[in-house]
C-alpha cells in the first residue's frame, strides 16, 4: 500500500468543495493565541548533512567488543539472512491495513510467528505480539484476574523492570501486587507460596531461568499454585526455552517473554518485541490481535484476525486490554531469526551460553570471584565481588569490555553468550586479576 | 416467542424464576434476539457473590460484548455448564436450555415485572 500526499490538484479539489480558499480557513476556529507562527527548529539539511550529523551522534555511542552483561538484553550472533530478511521493504514498511486481511503476507508473517512462539512455549494460542517482555508479563497479569481475584505475586526472582511494569499496570487497575521473596538459593519461595493465607490471588509470575540466572523448578511452583487456585505466568528467555521443558509441559497457564535475543540487536534498548501464549481455556483473554487460518469461499487458504469480540474497540469500557497493535517487523524477525537457525540451531546456541557461561563462573571462581548462589544456572549467574565493582568496570571499559552489572549487596551479574569466545572468556577473566 | 407467565423479568431483559427460596435467571428471547447469534458465553463460578443490578456474565456475539446484570442479590450455587460447549442454546431456547445461573440466599431484588408488564415495556422499548 502506497502512503501519498495529497497533490497541490487535489487539496484544491477539497478545498473547492468546502467553498475554502487556502488550508489555513480550515483552521480559522482556533483561537488566534493558540497558532503558532514558527516552529523552532533547525532548517533543513541536505542528505550528507543529515549523514554527517547522524555518523557524529552514533559516534557518541560507546561499542564495546566484549560483553559480559546481560540482565533482560542479550547479544547473540545475528545470521545475515535475519537483517537481509527483515530489512525487506514489503516487511519493513507495511502497516497492517485497516481491512486488516487486504494484505494477506502480512497476516500469514504473523500467522508464522504465533506457530512458533507455541512450539517454543509448548502452549495452545499465541497472540501477534507486544511491545517488549515487560509490557507482555503486565498484560498476563491482567488476563488472570477476575472479579473476585486481583491480586498478583510476582517472585522477587523476576527482572526488576519487569516488576516496575507489571505494578504500574497494576495500579491503574487499583490491583494489589506482592513481592514474593527468594529463598537463600536465590529461587521462588515455595513453602511461602503454600502457606500464603490470601485467598484472593489472581497469578504468580514468575521467569524461567530468573533474573540471576538461575533455573526455577516451574512444575513444582504449578502443582503448588494451582492447588491455591493461583494462575502461573513464566516469563522464559526464547534461547533458553528451547533446551528446557517447555512452559507448556510445566503445567502453567500462560508464557510470556522479551523476544530481543531471537535475531533483534541490542539497539540500546529496542525495538525489542514482546511475545504472549497460554492455554486453550484462556484464549478470550489474551489481549491483542490474534491472526487465525480459514478458508476462502473458493477453498483456498486464507488468513484473517480472529476472536476480535476480545478486542478493546469492541469490549469497549470492559476490555482487560488496551493493546491494540503489535509489534510486527520484530515478530517478522524473530519468526526468521527461529526459522533460520531451527531446533537444532537453536539448541546449539542455548548449549554455548550455557558452557561459556559456566567455564566463565569457574574461572572468576579461581580468582575469588565466588557464586552467591548454589542453585543451577543458564547463562547468567552472580558472584560476589571481591574488590571496588565501580573500579573494575572502569577497568574493563578501557580495555574495550562490558563488565557484569553491579548488582545489591556487592554483587555482580555476569553473562556469557555464544559471541564469547574462549580467548575473550580467558583475557576477562586475566585484566578481573590485575583489578584484584 | 411468547414471554413465559410464570417468570418475571427486569428491564435489563432478564428473566427469574422462583423455585422455593432459589432462583433461576436467564436472559429473556428479546435478549437473544437482540444481542444475535451467541458464540462465548464468560459465566461466573459457583459460590460468586451478586449484587442486583450489577454484572455477574459477559456474552459474546458475533460483533459485540455485553454485560448481563442480577436481577437480585445473592450467591450463586449453579451454573448451566452446558453453555460453556454450547452458547448458542441461549439462542435457541432463552427460558429452558439457555438458563444461566441458579442463585440462593437471596437479600435484594431488582424490580421486577410480570410477562404482561415486560412485553408492554419491549413494545415502547421497540417504537423508539
Amino acid at each position: 500500500m502506497a502512503y501519498l500526499l495529497n497533490t497541490d490538484e487535489q487539496v484544491k479539489e477539497m478545498l473547492d468543495t468546502l467553498g475554502l480558499k487556502t488550508l489555513e480557513e480550515l483552521y480559522d476556529y482556533l483561537p488566534k493565541e493558540l497558532i503558532i507562527d514558527e516552529l523552532n527548529i533547525p532548517e533543513a539539511l541536505g542528505e550528507i548533512d543529515v549523514l554527517r550529523s547522524f555518523q557524529n551522534l552514533s559516534a557518541k555511542n560507546k561499542v564495546f567488543s566484549s560483553i559480559f552483561r546481560g540482565a533482560g538484553s542479550y547479544r547473540h550472533y545475528i545470521p545475515a539472512v535475519v537483517p537481509e530478511m527483515a530489512n525487506k521493504e514489503r516487511f519493513k514498511t507495511a502497516y497492517t491495513p485497516y481491512q486488516a486481511e487486504v494484505s494477506q503476507g502480512t497476516l500469514q508473517s504473523i500467522f508464522e510467528f504465533q506457530t512458533m512462539i507455541c512450539e517454543l512455549t509448548g502452549m495452545d494460542v499465541a497472540n501477534a505480539s507486544v511491545y517488549d517482555g515487560a509490557s507482555a508479563a503486565a498484560e498476563a497479569v491482567s488476563m488472570c484476574r477476575d472479579r473476585k481475584k486481583k491480586r498478583a505475586y510476582i517472585s522477587g526472582g523476576v527482572n526488576p523492570r519487569v516488576i516496575n511494569t507489571v505494578k504500574t499496570y497494576s495500579w491503574s487497575f487499583n490491583a494489589p501486587v506482592e513481592i514474593l521473596e527468594q529463598t537463600k538459593d536465590g529461587l521462588v519461595d515455595i513453602d511461602a507460596l503454600e502457606k500464603t493465607e490470601h485467598t484472593d490471588i489472581a497469578a504468580l509470575l514468575i521467569e524461567q531461568p530468573n533474573y540471576y540466572g538461575l533455573f526455577e523448578d516451574v512444575s513444582k511452583i504449578v502443582e503448588v499454585a494451582h492447588k491455591k487456585g493461583i494462575k502461573v505466568i513464566v516469563k522464559v528467555n526464547p534461547i533458553a526455552a528451547a533446551v528446557v521443558e517447555s512452559v507448556g509441559e510445566c503445567g502453567a497457564d500462560i508464557a510470556v517473554g522479551e523476544g530481543q535475543p531471537l535475531g533483534i540487536p541490542l539497539g540500546f534498548g529496542g525495538p525489542y518485541l514482546g511475545f504472549m501464549a497460554c492455554k486453550k481455556n484462556l484464549l478470550r483473554a489474551i489481549p491483542g490481535r490474534i491472526v487465525g487460518e480459514t478458508k476462502d469461499e473458493e477453498g483456498n487458504r486464507a488468513y484473517v484476525l480472529t476472536l476480535q469480540a476480545r478486542e478493546q474497540h469492541i469490549r469497549r469500557e470492559t476490555a482487560g486490554s488496551n493493546l491494540c497493535s503489535n509489534q510486527a517487523l520484530c515478530a517478522i524477525t524473530a519468526s526468521v531469526y527461529m526459522s533460520s537457525m531451527g531446533p537444532k540451531g537453536m539448541e546449539d546456541v542455548a548449549m554455548q551460553c550455557y558452557n561459556k557461561a559456566h567455564y566463565l563462573a569457574n574461572e572468576l571462581g579461581k580468582i575469588g570471584f565466588k557464586l552467591r548462589y548454589n542453585s543451577e544456572f543458564f547463562h547468567e549467574f552472580v558472584t560476589e565481588s571481591p574488590c571496588d565493582i565501580e573500579k573494575l568496570n572502569r577497568y574493563l571499559e578501557n580495555n574495550n569490555i562490558l563488565g557484569g552489572l553491579p548488582i545489591e549487596n556487592n554483587g555482580i551479574l555476569w553473562c556469557a553468550t555464544e559471541m564469547n569466545t574462549k580467548h575473550d572468556i580467558d583475557n576477562l577473566v586475566s585484566l578481573c586479576k590485575e583489578v584484584l | 416467542m411468547k414471554n413465559p407467565e410464570n417468570l418475571k423479568y427486569s428491564k435489563d431483559h432478564e428473566w427469574v424464576r422462583e423455585e422455593g427460596k432459589k432462583v433461576v435467571v436467564g436472559i429473556t428471547d428479546y435478549a437473544q434476539e437482540s444481542l444475535g447469534g451467541l458464540v462465548y458465553v464468560n459465566v461466573p463460578e459457583v459460590g460468586d457473590e451478586v449484587v442486583a443490578t450489577e454484572s455477574f456474565c459477559d456474552v459474546e456475539s458475533v460483533k459485540a460484548v455485553s454485560d448481563i446484570y442480577s436481577p437480585v442479590s445473592g450467591k450463586i450455587v449453579a451454573v448451566n455448564e452446558l453453555l460453556l460447549d454450547s452458547p448458542e442454546s441461549i439462542n435457541e431456547d432463552p427460558y429452558g436450555n439457555g438458563w444461566i445461573v441458579e442463585i440462593d440466599e437471596i437479600t435484594d431484588t431488582d424490580e421486577l415485572m410480570t410477562a404482561q408488564e415486560y412485553e408492554d415495556y419491549c413494545n415502547t422499548l421497540s417504537k423508539e
